[in-house]
């Protein structure tokens, strides 16, 4: 009656990174709320699930286990939370901000006219005072996430409807285990009294899902390159310093929308958000959304041309001159000194 | 098959190209420094709607926004290239709305369409990034929703297949129509304007826009019923005023706080050989890198 539930992705009989730092950063609101955290599981080929998610601190798993519910399609999924949540009634509800959870949590949020906050930074518990209707109400969830391109952050709470829903991306949470020999209990749902036959018409033809090739997210030195860049082929210069420099490879939203590099290596509210000890900005602008996916980085050098560049008010160095000249320099000189 | 299409779309302010003038100097967004734009992924929905036309001859494309009267302007930017109508959601009861009582009031719309075949509308729209819309009304009018496409492979049989884009690879589904579909910022670029139809179309109004014209003028918009754009309140929808607006939204903004990002102390350097080669000592003598 009292819970709070993460949505847990799975791949491969992987749960997702994002759950699970979903799961971390929820055993600590449920123990500030003094209320149990559980885990859903949706998928097919269950068994043994709940030993990747009890060191996290899961009071309970939820399973629900049909070979019809994997790869994950919206409907089927939205009827168990939908169905789950009436009768559970949890406070709140976790998940990622993913192509998954940004699919599924709109459509139970609409079932269950509960509101959601879509890819929430920070997520803290405290009282809101409605003063025009003179109320007051304890231990909200506020939900706080960036808004109007970065330019602002805003603290969204949901005082009436429940559960309180929020979504989170890949990384801006911490994943640690609560304590490695944690037990909770695992509850295995009926899927025939979560999902009906007539759910299931979108239909999976074909799916090619790769491991993600790029770690930025756990990388602690991090080569990123702008529309600055100029062209794809220019990239394979910073791919050379990183290779150098045991670095990861990142890239501005402009740089990854003008299709300079995969997705996956984008750094900033849209993409991921990083920390890494050195972050070496080439041929970035600085737009305020990509500075709020790499403001915390020890270490902020800057390549531009443009001495006026935005990013260059954050960086520690800003050498101002062409990538192309800079970089190989970089390359030659630690190659030269780091023997 | 000719097929009844209807896009979804959104004014926006151009949040991409924030530049200097876009804020105050006490931190504060200066709206009047952003342009108004036709949100992009909305674009790339329309592109994937011109696409169906072009290979399902017959069909039409209704463009429906909720906004202020000024959202015409993307109707108008819609039938340029190629798009056969459009509706503006515009009143008061409206304004303050939540991602749920936006998807409300365009699910009041889309049933007010009535007649219509596939629900296409962008991923997200630029000023608040959370995709929820779509999913939304595709729940609100109890049809299948299919997010993230990159394109829409074929119709047949009363079925949509679709290419998805997904963080780690792609997806193809089939989806029984009616059903909404997102199209992501990685499909076709919208194609340009048309000059023939910014010709046709570039004096088309809506009745807010027809205000204090000539009785002569009004006389020709109904000779021209191509060129009357539609405007809908809460009542033309039949719309449940505590489920939009303000009133209908369960989340509330509890604080805004503008980001201010501090400028830090920094050290300038020039691309000079012994400058690069000082900062890359200093770099190892630290432990930074090596």
């Amino acid at each position: 009656m009292n819970n709070l539930i993460v949505y847990c992705e799975i791949e491969d009989g992987i749960i997702a990174d994002v759950s699970l730092e979903l799961l971390t950063k929820g055993r600590s609101l449920a123990n500030q709320l003094n209320c149990k955290l559980e885990a859903l599981v949706i998928g097919s080929n269950l068994d043994g699930v709940e030993k990747q998610i009890f060191p996290y601190g899961a009071d309970t798993v939820y399973t629900v286990d049909d070979p019809r519910l994997y790869p994950y399609t919206s409907i089927p999924h939205t009827s168990v939370l939908v169905h789950l949540f009436k009768e559970q009634k949890p406070q709140v509800c976790l998940m990622g901000a993913t192509s998954i959870g940004r699919d599924l949590g709109p459509r139970v949020s609409s079932s269950l006219h509960s509101g959601l906050t879509a890819d929430c930074t920070a997520l803290e518990i405290g009282p809101h005072e409605d003063k025009k209707n003179n109320k007051t109400y304890e231990n909200l969830l506020y939900q706080i996430r960036p808004a109007f391109g970065g330019n602002i952050v805003a603290t969204i709470v949901n005082p009436e409807c429940r559960p309180q829903m929020a979504t989170v991306r890949e990384g801006v949470m911490k994943k640690e285990i609560y304590d490695p020999n944690y037990k909770g209990e695992v509850v295995k749902l009926d899927p025939k009294k979560y999902v009906s036959d007539t759910d299931f018409v979108v239909e999976v033809i074909d799916r090619q899902m790769e491991k993600s090739k790029a770690n930025i997210k756990g990388a602690s030195i991090i080569v990123a390159g702008g529309y600055g860049m100029g062209s794809k082929e220019n990239f394979d210069m910073l791919f050379d310093l990183a290779a150098t420099l045991g670095a990861e490879v990142g890239a501005s939203r402009a740089a990854v929308d003008a299709g300079f590099v995969e997705h996956d290596r984008q750094i900033g509210q849209t993409g991921v958000t990083v920390r890494p000890k050195l972050y070496i900005a080439c041929g970035i602008s600085g737009q305020i959304q990509h500075i709020a996916g790499m403001q915390d980085s020890s270490i902020i050098i800057s390549i531009n041309s443009d001495p006026n560049a935005p990013i260059n008010t954050i960086a520690d160095y800003v050498i101002t001159g062409t990538v192309e000249e800079v970089v190989p320099k970089l390359i030659k000189y630690y190659k030269k000194n780091s023997k | 098959m000719s097929l009844k299409i209807v896009v979804l779309a959104k004014q926006v302010p151009d949040t991409r190209n924030v530049g200097k003038d876009a804020m105050k100097e006490d931190g504060t967004i200066n709206r009047a420094a952003l342009p108004a734009i036709f949100n992009p992924e909305d674009l790339n929905a329309l592109e994937q709607a011109l696409q169906l036309k072009e290979q399902n001859p017959g069909s039409t494309i209704t463009l429906l926004t909720m906004g202020p009267p000024r959202a015409a302007e993307i109707i108008r930017e819609g039938l340029f290239r190629g798009a056969d109508g459009g509706i503006v959601l515009t009143d008061r009861a409206f304004a303050g709305a939540d991602t749920l009582a936006t998807s409300y009031a365009l699910s009041c719309a889309v049933r007010k369409i009535k007649d219509y075949d596939i629900i296409l509308g962008g991923r997200q729209a630029i000023d608040g990034d959370t995709a929820q819309v779509g999913p939304q009304v595709a729940e609100k009018l109890g049809i299948p929703q299919v997010t993230y496409a990159e394109q829409i492979l074929k119709i047949e049989n009363g079925k949509a297949t679709v290419k998805r884009r997904l963080e780690r690879g792609v997806e193809t589904v089939t989806v029984p129509l009616p059903a909404v579909i997102t199209v992501n910022g990685s499909a076709d670029e919208c194609r340009p304007r048309n000059a023939k139809l910014v010709q046709r179309y570039k004096y088309a109004k809506t009745p807010s826009e027809k205000q204090g014209l000539s009785e002569e003028c009004l006389k020709l918009y109904e000779e021209r019923p191509a060129l009357n754009l539609y405007e809908w309140s809460v009542n033309d929808v039949d719309a449940d005023l505590t489920q939009v607006g303000l009133a209908g939204s369960p989340t509330k903004v509890k604080a805004v706080q503008n980001v201010v990002f501090q400028a830090k102390e920094s050290k300038q350097l020039t691309a000079a050989d012994n400058e690069i080669e000082d900062l890359v000592k200093e770099l190892i003598a630290n432990h930074t890198i090596g």
